[in-house]
C-alpha cells in the first residue's frame, strides 16, 4: 500500500499544531538575541527525541503486533528485565558485548515465549502478555533483590549517552529499527501476511498463510525491540533498576494508536507510530518547559491522546 | 383502493455514481412482490431507503395512498415496515422471546420491569401464527439458521409489520427448510402482509412470487405479474441481453487419474472413497451438514484426518495445513467469501497474490511491478469491475469479490480446485462467467470439485455427481444418471446400489 494513501494527514496536523503552539508559548521575541525559544532549539529537541526513543523503539514492535490484531502488554516489564540482566552481567565482568547481547536475547526470548503460548495454547494475547508482564517484572526484582545496580563500565554507558555525527545513539537506533521494520512490512511476504492476519485471520489461514509462524515472529520482534530498549535505557541512565519501564506498555500502545494503528488489526504503519511517539514525547517536554505541575501534566496528556485520535478519525475519509 | 406501499421517482446519488434514478415500486397488501436485478442494480439501495437506513435525494413514498416520512429506521418501524437481512440481527446470548421483544418489552403495569410471562405468551402466539414451534426460552445461540430466520420474522410480526422485505431468505436454507419458509410466507400473505422478496434463484420466484419488478443499473426496467414472465425473459430484463444457455457445458475429455481418496475418516466423515480424473468436473451434492464442506477442508489440510489414504497425481499427500495443501497443488475456494476468503481492507492486488507471493517476489522481497502485472492481467481477464487494482475489496460488489478470490486460486496454478458454493448470492451474468471459467479450467486438465446447494446448477455443470449424507458418500452418478430425484433420494440416505462405485 502506498505510504501516502494510508498515512493520515490528521496526525501530521496534530504534530504541527503542537510544535507551533509550543514554539509560540516558549519564545521570547526581540531582546538582544532576537528570536529565542526554550523549546525549539537543537539541544532541547535532541534531548526530547532521545527521551522518547525508548517508547518509539518499543512502539515499532508493538505496532506490528497490533497490526496482526494482537497486543503485547509485557514490553515495559521486558525492558526492565533485560536492563537488569545486562547490568548484572556487566558487574560480573563478562564484557560489554556479551552483556548487551544477553539483554537483547532476554527480550527476544520473552517475545518468542509469548508467541508460542498464544499460538499453541490458543489463548488471547491480552491474557498471555499480561502474565508475562508480571513474570518479567517479578524476575527483574528477584534478580536484583530490589537493589539498584550502579557503577556500570564507561564503555557501556557510551551506548546510551554517546553520539555519532552529532546524533544521540538511541535516536539512531530508533531510526534504524523503524526503517528496517517499515521496509520488511512493506516489501516481504512476512509483512503482507502480518496485515492479512489482522484483517481476517481465518481467511489468511485458508489462503495458505502460516499463521502460527508469522505470529511467533511478530511477538519475537516485539520482544526484541523491548530488549533493545532495555539495554539503551540502562546505558542512558547508567543504572540497572528493576522498576525501569514500569507502566511504559500503556504509553507504547497509545503511541501506536495515536499513530493510526487500528486496535482491531489489519491497518497501521511504522511511520505513524513514530509520529505518535513524537506527539506524546514533545507534549511531555512542552508541559515541563511551561512549568505545568506533574499532576496536570497527566491530565493534559490524557486529553491530547483522545483529541489526537478524534482529529485523526475525522480527517480519514471512510 | 390505494396500494399498501407506493414508491415513485426515487433517486439516490453517491459521489460519482447515480445509484437509483427515477425508480418506482408498488406493493399491495397480501402479495409477494419479487425485486430482481444483478448485483449493483440498486435493489439494496432501494430497500435501505425504504427502511430509513439512508435518505433518498428525490421521490415519494406513500403508504395507503398518503405521503409518508421515512427518514430514519424508527420512522420505518412506525409505518410497519420491516426488514429481514441476510445476516440476522439477533443477539445470540438472549432467549427467543427476549429477541422477539428486544427494545419493545412488555412491562408489568406501570413498573419499568419486564413482564416475562406476558413476553413468552405473546412470543408463543406469534410463532404459532407462523405455524412453527420453537421454545421461547431457548437461547438463540443454539438455534439452527432456519429457526433463527423464523425468530426474525416473528420479531417483525410482533411489531405489527405490514411491509416485510426479505433479502435472499433462502440462501442459507436446505430444500426442506425452504419449503417450510414458503409455508410461512403464505401465512403472512393471508394476514395481509405485503412481502418484498429479493432472490437470485429464479426458480423460487415462480414458486412464491405474485409480481416482479426488475432493476438494472439503478433504473426501472420492467414490472409484471409472475404469470406473464418466463425464466428467459427474466434473465433478459436483468442482464440486458440474451444468455444462450444457462449452463454452458462442454463435453468431458477426461484424462488420467488425478485424485484418489481411500477409506478416509475424519470427524463426521466416514469411509470416503472417491476418484477424480484430470479435466473432470465432479459435483458434490448433499443437504447442508452432509459433510461436503468438511470433506473439502480435510483435503485442503484445514482440518485433521484420522485415517485413510489420499493420492494426488500418484503421490500420497497428507497436508497438515492449507499451506502444505497449496504447495501440493490443491486450491479451495471457500464458502462465504466474506468470512473465509477475502481480506476486506486489502486491495484487489493484495488479495489476488496472497496465496502465491513467492511467484511475485525476487529473492526475499516482493516485486511491486510483478505483483501489479499479475493483478492487472486477472482483472482484465476475469472482467473484474473495479476502479483499479489498488481498490479495497470491501468496496466491490459480491460478484466482483468472488472474481477476486477466483483470480487468487487461478494464480496458484493448482492441479485440483475445490469450489464451495461458488455462485452463492451472485447474479446470473456473473454466474455464467463462473461456469465458463470452471469449464476452461477442466479443459486445461485441472480436476474440479464443485459443492453447491443449487441442485439444477450442480447437475448443469458436473460430469459426475457424488452425493453425501451424514458424513458418508451414498452414491456417484454419471451425468446421464443424475436427475434431481435420484440425487435427492441419495442425499436423504437411500443408498443406491446401481451406479455406486468406489
Amino acid at each position: 500500500m502506498p505510504v501516502l494513501k494510508t498515512m493520515r494527514f490528521g496526525i501530521w496536523l496534530a504534530l504541527l499544531l503542537e510544535v507551533l503552539l509550543l514554539t509560540i508559548l516558549t519564545s521570547s521575541f526581540g531582546g538582544s538575541s532576537g528570536f529565542e525559544s526554550t523549546f525549539l532549539n537543537w539541544s532541547n529537541l535532541s534531548q526530547v527525541i532521545r527521551a522518547l526513543s525508548f517508547i518509539a523503539i518499543m512502539g515499532v514492535g508493538q505496532a506490528v503486533v497490533i497490526i496482526t490484531g494482537g497486543i503485547d502488554l509485557s514490553v515495559g516489564s521486558v525492558l526492565g528485565l533485560s536492563g537488569v540482566v545486562t547490568a548484572v552481567l556487566l558487574n560480573a565482568n563478562v564484557g560489554t558485548p556479551a552483556a548487551v547481547l544477553a539483554g537483547v536475547v532476554v527480550g527476544l526470548f520473552g517475545g518468542i515465549l509469548n508467541g508460542l503460548v498464544i499460538t499453541r495454547a490458543k489463548l488471547p494475547p491480552f491474557i498471555v502478555t499480561l502474565g508475562m508482564m508480571s513474570i518479567a517484572r517479578g524476575l527483574a526484582f528477584a534478580i536484583t533483590g530490589g537493589e539498584t545496580i550502579r557503577s556500570l563500565p564507561p564503555g557501556f554507558l557510551l551506548i546510551g549517552q554517546g553520539e555519532i555525527l552529532g546524533l544521540p545513539i538511541p535516536i539512531l537506533a530508533m531510526a534504524l529499527l523503524a526503517a528496517t521494520v517499515g521496509f520488511l512490512l512493506r516489501s516481504t511476504p512476512w509483512g503482507r501476511y502480518t496485515y492479512a492476519i489482522g484483517g481476517n485471520e481465518e481467511a489468511a489461514l485458508l489462503s495458505g498463510v502460516s499463521v502460527h509462524r508469522v505470529k511467533i515472529a511478530v511477538y519475537a520482534l516485539c520482544g526484541l525491540a523491548a530488549g533493545i530498549a532495555g539495554v539503551l535505557f540502562t546505558s542512558r541512565f547508567g543504572v540497572g533498576q528493576s522498576t525501569a519501564g514500569l507502566g511504559y506498555e500503556l504509553d507504547v500502545v497509545a503511541a501506536a494508536v495515536i499513530g493510526g494503528v487500528s486496535l482491531t488489526g489489519g491497518r497501521g504503519t511504522i511511520l505513524g507510530v513514530i509520529i505518535g511517539s513524537l506527539l506524546m514525547g514533545i507534549l511531555r517536554n512542552g508541559l515541563v518547559l511551561l512549568d505545568v505541575s506533574a499532576y496536570w501534566q497527566q491530565v493534559a496528556i490524557g486529553l491530547v491522546i483522545v483529541l489526537a485520535v478524534i482529529l485523526d478519525r475525522r480527517t480519514t475519509s471512510s | 383502493m390505494a396500494p399498501l406501499l407506493q414508491m415513485s421517482g426515487i433517486r439516490k446519488e453517491y459521489p460519482g455514481v447515480v445509484a437509483l434514478q427515477d425508480v418506482g415500486f408498488e406493493l399491495r397488501s397480501g402479495e409477494v412482490h419479487c425485486l430482481l436485478g444483478e448485483n449493483g442494480a440498486g435493489k439494496s439501495t432501494l430497500m435501505k431507503i425504504l427502511s430509513g437506513a439512508i435518505r433518498r435525494d428525490a421521490g415519494r413514498i406513500m403508504i395507503d395512498g398518503v405521503d409518508a416520512v421515512v427518514d430514519t429506521p424508527a420512522d420505518a418501524q412506525r409505518h410497519g415496515i420491516g426488514m429481514i437481512y441476510q445476516d440476522f440481527k439477533l443477539v445470540p446470548e438472549l432467549s427467543v422471546a427476549e429477541n422477539i421483544f428486544l427494545g419493545n418489552e412488555p412491562t408489568q403495569g406501570r413498573l419499568p420491569l419486564i413482564d416475562y410471562s406476558l413476553m413468552h405468551e405473546r412470543s408463543r402466539e406469534v410463532i404459532a401464527m407462523l405455524g412453527e414451534s420453537i421454545p421461547t426460552a431457548a437461547q438463540v445461540r443454539g438455534l439452527s439458521i432456519a429457526q433463527r430466520q423464523i425468530v426474525e420474522i416473528a420479531k417483525a410480526l410482533s411489531k405489527k409489520v405490514r411491509v416485510l422485505a426479505m433479502d435472499e431468505p433462502t440462501a442459507p436454507l436446505t430444500e426442506h427448510e425452504m419449503k417450510n419458509l414458503f409455508k410461512v410466507i403464505r401465512r403472512l400473505k393471508e394476514e395481509g402482509v405485503g412481502i418484498i422478496y429479493i432472490s437470485h434463484r429464479l426458480e423460487e420466484i415462480f414458486e412464491i412470487g405474485d409480481r416482479i419488478t426488475v432493476l438494472r443499473d439503478g433504473t426501472f426496467v420492467h414490472s409484471c405479474l409472475v404469470a406473464e414472465a418466463d425464466k428467459r425473459s427474466l434473465v433478459r430484463w436483468m442482464v440486458g441481453r440474451e444468455l444462450e444457455q444457462e449452463y454452458p457445458k462442454i463435453p468431458l475429455d477426461r484424462g488420467g487419474e488425478l485424485l484418489r481418496i481411500e477409506h478416509l475418516n475424519a470427524g463426521m466423515l466416514k469411509d470416503i472413497n472417491l476418484t477424480l480424473y484430470q479435466g473432470e468436473i465432479l459435483g458434490l451434492a448433499g443437504l447442508v451438514g452432509a459433510g461436503r464442506t468438511e470433506l473439502a477442508r480435510v483435503l485442503f489440510g484445514a482440518d485433521p484426518r484420522e485415517s485413510g489414504r489420499v493420492t494426488l497425481g500418484g503421490k500420497e499427500i497428507a497436508p497438515r495445513s492449507p499451506r502444505e495443501a497449496i504447495d501440493a497443488g490443491i486450491g479451495l475456494l471457500t464458502e462465504d467469501r466474506n468470512a473465509y476468503g477475502l481480506i476486506m481492507q486489502m486491495s484487489v492486488r493484495e488479495n489476488i497474490t496472497l496465496s502465491n507471493l513467492k511467484e511475485v517476489a525476487s529473492g526475499p522481497f516482493l516485486s511491486r511491478s510483478a505483483e501489479s502485472a499479475v493483478a492487472e492481467r486477472f482483472t482484465s481477464e476475469l472482467r473484474i469491475k473495479t476502479p483499479g487494482i489498488e481498490q479495497q475489496v470491501e468496496h466491490l460488489s459480491g460478484g466482483n469479490r468472488q472474481k477476486v478470490v477466483l483470480a487468487r486460486w487461478l494464480f496458484t496454478k493448482s492441479s485440483l480446485l475445490i469450489f464451495d458454493e461458488p455462485t452463492a448470492g451472485i447474479d446470473v451474468g456473473v454466474k455464467f462467467e463462473i461456469y465458463q471459467l470452471i469449464n476452461r479450467l477442466a479443459q486445461e486438465g485441472v480436476g474440479v470439485i464443485v459443492i453447491s446447494s443449487d441442485l439444477p446448477e450442480l447437475l448443469g455443470v458436473s460430469d459426475r455427481v457424488a452425493v453425501m449424507c451424514e458424513g458418508r458418500l451414498t452414491g456417484i452418478l454419471s451425468r446421464q444418471e443424475a436427475t434431481q430425484e435420484r440425487v435427492m433420494l441419495l442425499a436423504s440416505g437411500e443408498t443406491a446400489l446401481e451406479g455406486f462405485r468406489g
